[in-house]
């Protein structure tokens, strides 16, 4: 069965048609690229995976469960985690407590536990701390727990993000545009922590991306949104000498 | 990791250090006779308005909403718990059960309060969120300055028009007269029993901030999109947030209404300005610190008393200071400053010569 298996999707702002017949089928394990031009609904389709907006038509089936005009808190919890393209950090706490707040939902106690510092609360907060230490240490930020995550340079900023979004503990990963503003080294390396995320995770992701170099290098498969619609699907390889797709998007 | 768990731990022990050595210092202080008269009758306010910047900052730093209604969940904690006392000064003998029952009953009403208002407040933010805040607050004050209520032997009576509508027995006693608020109240606060009150506030906030729902609140505040994003739940949050915040401000309140004879809904003393008052206090502390906060009430109070011999100029030199401050405080060259002779920085020249 696929991991996420979307039929049918479409949603309408006012008179505008963003999103029309979006179908995709992504395998558990997968890295699959979701590319197009500027305003071609890309970011919008994310905001549907993700309850944002509620889909005017279409289903949603992750993992078997259907999720279709959940909240994005339910859909939070069925497991799809992402991060956005203008980086979104928790800016005024520490990177640990960042992906601590990831965790909320792993874990729980009381208010008053809170409040009285109680054994549980003891026991979980260790828990937590060990958790978040751990992602931390997956992705190389240990050593910044205790740093604001606003004091971070711009790459480890877009890897905490992700470390967050790993923290609840998703089936599926949603990254928009996560190489933006990179330079190619720096490109390069996010290439190959994707790369490790999907093999020390076994995450199936999902990403949004400019970079061709990047999708090109990573994306296992393919699909090419145009003025909301589908304009090719399938392998990266057949994709991208796809001549619709050249016209539409890349360029001659 | 752990060093920073410490460092937190660290932090606040200092906060709750600084308030008792407070109180311990005004204690001997007063025992020797050294305080005069009108020092000791500014202690209780100063621990009612620390509460106050502590409870607004929780709503303001913390949750990170701008409100400007928060004299008015002082107002209410005030009125409830005096109502309460009133009620109950013959029932309940005991001074301190029945003005701890009170500071409880104050904080609920209020919590109630925080509760209703963080309802329609949720929907919005920013300065739509101050203006619906700030109405609050006055409706609270001029509700409470028409309300009646009286007590004979049927019970409660509560009118909004005027003490004869209670319709009362000629035996009953009218509690809450209108614009006259409630007089006659025992008077049971005293500058103990407010720190107390302020020790129980920081140990709440200052708890709530550590725990696992603080990361919640601070999350949303920090990033409301990705915070939902990763499963939290905003509404819950920010009414915990609100609620909290106003039970807080009613114990406040509670202190309030029993450190003066006569309780009055007045704009003087729970209008606009002492909310706005309470937001220079969060302010000037620090947004978000919470022991700043209780440093800035506490002069900000005393400054102004200070100056009242100086009649006409002490508003003046009051807000001179407060620009001064403001603009002084995070300049470069005042930071450089704080930087070379913070006592932390001391400390650790002193450990580490010794260490050599």
């Amino acid at each position: 069965m696929a991991m996420l298996e979307v039929k049918n999707l479409g949603i309408s702002f006012g008179g505008l048609r963003a999103v029309n017949g979006f179908d995709i089928k992504i395998e558990k394990g997968e890295l699959y690229g979701l590319i197009g031009p500027n305003g071609a609904g890309k970011t919008t389709v994310f905001n549907l995976l993700t309850g944002v907006y509620k889909p005017d038509t279409g289903s949603v089936v992750l993992d078997g469960t259907e999720i279709t005009g959940k909240s994005t808190i339910e859909i939070s919890k069925a497991g799809i985690a992402r991060t956005f393209q203008n980086i979104r950090l928790f800016k005024d706490m520490s990177v640990l407590d960042n992906v601590k707040a990831g965790l909320h939902n792993k874990h729980e106690y009381s208010f008053l536990a809170g409040i009285f510092h109680t054994p549980s609360y003891q026991k979980v907060e260790k828990q937590m701390n060990e958790q978040a230490m751990e992602l931390l240490r997956v992705f190389e930020l240990e050593e910044e727990a205790d740093t604001l995550a606003s004091n971070l340079p711009y790459g480890k900023q877009r890897k905490l993000e992700i470390a967050r979004a790993m923290a609840t503990e998703p089936k599926l990963l949603l990254l928009d545009e996560p190489a933006a503003g990179m330079n190619p080294n720096e490109t390069q390396a996010l290439m190959d922590m994707i790369r490790f995320v999907r093999d020390h995770f076994n995450m199936t992701v999902l990403l949004i991306e400019h970079d061709m170099r990047l999708v090109s290098g990573i994306c296992e498969e393919l699909t090419v949104l145009n003025f909301g619609e589908v304009l090719a699907q399938g392998k990266t390889s057949d994709v991208l000498h796809n001549p619709q797709v050249i016209t539409a998007y890349l360029g001659e | 990791m752990g060093k920073k768990l410490n460092k937190t731990a660290k932090s606040n022990a200092v906060t709750y250090g600084m308030v008792v050595a407070a109180w311990a210092v005004m204690m001997v202080l007063q025992s020797q006779g050294m305080v005069s008269n009108s020092i000791s009758g500014l202690l209780v306010p100063v621990c009612i308005y620390s509460i106050m910047a502590v409870s607004l900052n929780l709503t303001v730093g913390i949750l990170g909403d701008l409100s400007l209604g928060h004299a008015g969940f002082m107002c209410v904690g005030a009125f409830a718990s005096a109502l309460f006392t009133n009620l109950t000064v013959e029932a309940i003998p005991a001074t301190w059960l029945r003005f701890t029952l009170a500071i409880l009953v104050g904080a609920a009403v209020a919590a109630v309060f925080g509760f209703l208002i963080a309802i329609p407040v949720l929907r919005l933010s920013g300065d739509y969120l101050a203006i619906v805040t700030l109405a609050f607050g006055e409706i609270i004050k001029n509700f409470l300055n028409i309300l009646y209520v009286g007590k004979d032997s049927h019970g409660l009576h509560v009118s909004i028009k005027d003490s004869m509508s209670l319709g009362m027995e000629p035996d009953g006693v009218v509690i809450i007269k209108g614009p006259q608020g409630i007089t006659g109240t025992s008077r049971d606060a005293t500058f103990t029993i407010g720190i107390i009150l302020l020790l129980i506030a920081l140990f709440i906030v200052l708890r709530l901030i550590q725990s696992r729902d603080g990361r919640a609140i601070k999350a949303i505040r920090d990033n409301r999109i990705a915070a939902e994003s990763i499963g939290i739940h905003i509404t819950k949050y920010k009414l915990m947030a609100f609620t909290i915040s106003a039970a807080i401000a009613g114990m406040g309140g509670a202190l309030y209404a029993h450190n003066y004879s006569s309780l009055a809904a007045t704009s003087a003393k729970f209008g606009y300005n002492m909310s706005i008052m309470f937001l220079v206090y969060v302010v000037l502390g620090g947004i978000g610190n919470i022991r700043g906060s209780v440093i800035a009430a506490t002069i900000l109070y005393i400054l102004p008393e200070m100056l009242r011999s100086m009649q006409k100029y002490r508003m003046l030199i009051y807000a001179i200071v407060l620009i001064a401050v403001m603009l002084f405080s995070w300049s470069p060259a005042a930071q450089q400053f704080r930087e070379r002779y913070s006592l932390k920085r001391l400390f650790k020249k002193n450990t580490e010569k010794e260490d050599a």
